[in-house]
């Protein structure tokens, strides 16, 4: 496989007066998954932003493919698919606008690419109903096929299966494991267990104060 | 104090653990896998011309937020006469006036719409991570912006201004002066509004940030205005105007992008 991997080294993040994370390391290869646990507070959501370079490390560098992100950030993110707490759907629009306004800014997307990622989420139904409309569960499902459609390397979720019953969370599982299967690099933030055994998914548990 | 970050695996202790020491029992690789290449990047032009599709797509099934605005500017030149005098010649006078203040205040509230929504569902944090320029993306947000808000202003302007007496002459210079100046009150608004994403009440500080930066419009679109108004040459506080415009749109989407990353934070 290539070369492709995700190394942070020795992060320092500080929100207000609360030190975040203090000398954090670690390094995730080409077909690897990092599991990031730990309670609420504990600084999940703040370890995958400073990852995806939204924010700011007061020290220690993230490298991928052996390069600071902060060199090239555009190209970083070209290769990156983040899918935070809330999906990124506009309400007015339908399953299949958002992801074509949301993912084509960064590649050129077809009606079939983007059909063909709502099938693989289940969503071949509910496509073109405003998501408004939509139940959580199913914007969550959305935010998914989202992010098949973006075709990156790296993957950073932040609680990937909320909302999701328990066939959306086989679904996690699953594009999780497609996606390693391609050399991919995942970095999940989860409270709930994927199910996914596998020796090339590990986990990181982030502790409290 | 725990320390953070405490290995789960022996391997996460040492920094830097080498790529790959783990590698899965690769399994033949399925149809789905998308890592393998990465996809070509979308030009440039695509990414603004989906935005700008997007925000047109929305404000057409959202029409009421920006219906708002040019009510607003009609009823606030309407009032003038209602407080002033409905002396023809002293309307005449503070046409000019009355019709860029409206214009100022009506940019001033649809303003508020810029950014907020994209900002509340994480579409902004989209943006900044889609491998495009940033600084690329929030102009073409803010042109789609002007069309909807400034290029309607255009419209409504002279008629405000003959309704308020000006000589049906003097449209033109009207309809240029506001649209020229309705490009600069947006891109100068548009670093306000990204300024104050962050704050919880926007409302009171949008205006406090925007007004005063905003006065050299007023003064050229408002010169501008009478000199039409009065049949007279109107070209140079229109240059003014246009020089305004031109230094926005160099560099009011850049500051409009730091802004909006600080705000992503």
């Amino acid at each position: 496989m290539s070369d492709r991997s995700l190394q942070a080294q020795n992060l320092h993040l500080w929100r207000g007066d609360r030190h975040v994370l203090r000398g954090l390391s670690f390094g995730v290869g080409a077909g690897e998954c990092l599991l990031v646990t730990g309670s609420n507070g504990t600084g999940k959501t703040s370890l995958l932003r400073s990852l995806a370079g939204l924010m700011y490390l007061e020290g220690g560098q993230v490298l991928w493919v052996g390069k600071s992100i902060r060199d090239d950030l555009h190209a970083f993110h070209s290769e990156l698919a983040y899918i935070g707490h809330e999906p990124p759907l506009k309400l007015d629009l339908t399953a299949t606008e958002n992801l074509r306004y949301w993912v084509g800014i960064r590649r050129r997307l077809s009606s079939r690419d983007i059909k063909g990622a709502l099938d693989r989420v289940g969503g071949t139904h509910w496509s073109d109903r405003p998501v408004r409309t939509l139940s959580a569960g199913q914007k969550r499902r959305v935010a998914l096929a989202g992010l098949i459609l973006m075709a990156a390397p790296l993957w950073l979720l932040d609680e990937p299966t909320t909302n999701l019953d328990t066939q959306g969370q086989q679904l996690v599982s699953s594009l999780i494991v497609d996606h390693l299967s391609g050399g991919g690099v995942v970095v999940a933030a989860i409270h709930h267990d994927l199910g996914i055994a596998a020796p090339s998914i590990r986990r990181l548990e982030l502790a409290g104060e | 104090m725990n320390e953070y970050g405490a290995p789960a695996s022996a391997s996460y202790g040492a920094p830097a653990a080498p790529a790959g020491a783990v590698s899965m029992n690769a399994p033949p690789v399925s149809p789905m896998d998308v890592a393998q290449v990465t996809p070509p990047q979308g030009s440039p032009l695509t990414a603004a011309g989906l935005v700008v599709a997007r925000d047109l797509k929305l404000a057409f099934r959202k029409r009421g937020q920006w219906i708002q605005p040019l009510i607003f500017f009609a009823i606030v030149t309407a009032l003038f006469p209602l407080g002033i005098s409905p002396e023809p010649s002293k309307l005449r006078a503070i046409a000019p006036g009355a019709v860029w203040i409206g214009a100022l205040l009506s940019s001033l509230l649809a303003l508020e719409f810029l950014f907020r929504d994209d900002a509340h569902d994480g579409t902004l944090e989209q943006y900044a991570l889609s491998g495009q320029s940033l600084t690329w993306l929030l102009l073409a947000k803010t042109a789609t912006h002007w069309l909807l808000t400034g290029l309607p202003l255009a419209v409504m302007a002279p008629l405000a201004a003959l309704s308020l007496g000006a000589p049906i002459g003097s449209v033109p210079g009207i309809v240029a002066a506001v649209v020229i100046g309705s490009v600069a009150l947006s891109l100068i608004g548009s670093i306000a509004a990204a300024l104050t994403l962050g704050v919880r009440r926007s409302g009171a500080l949008l205006p406090l940030l925007t007004l005063p930066l905003s006065v050299p419009v007023l003064i050229f679109g408002a010169r501008a205005t009478e000199l039409a108004i009065g049949a007279e040459s109107y070209s140079a506080p229109l240059y003014l105007l246009g020089a305004f415009a031109v230094l926005g749109v160099t560099l009011a989407p850049l500051a409009s992008a730091v802004a909006v990353r600080i705000s992503l934070e």
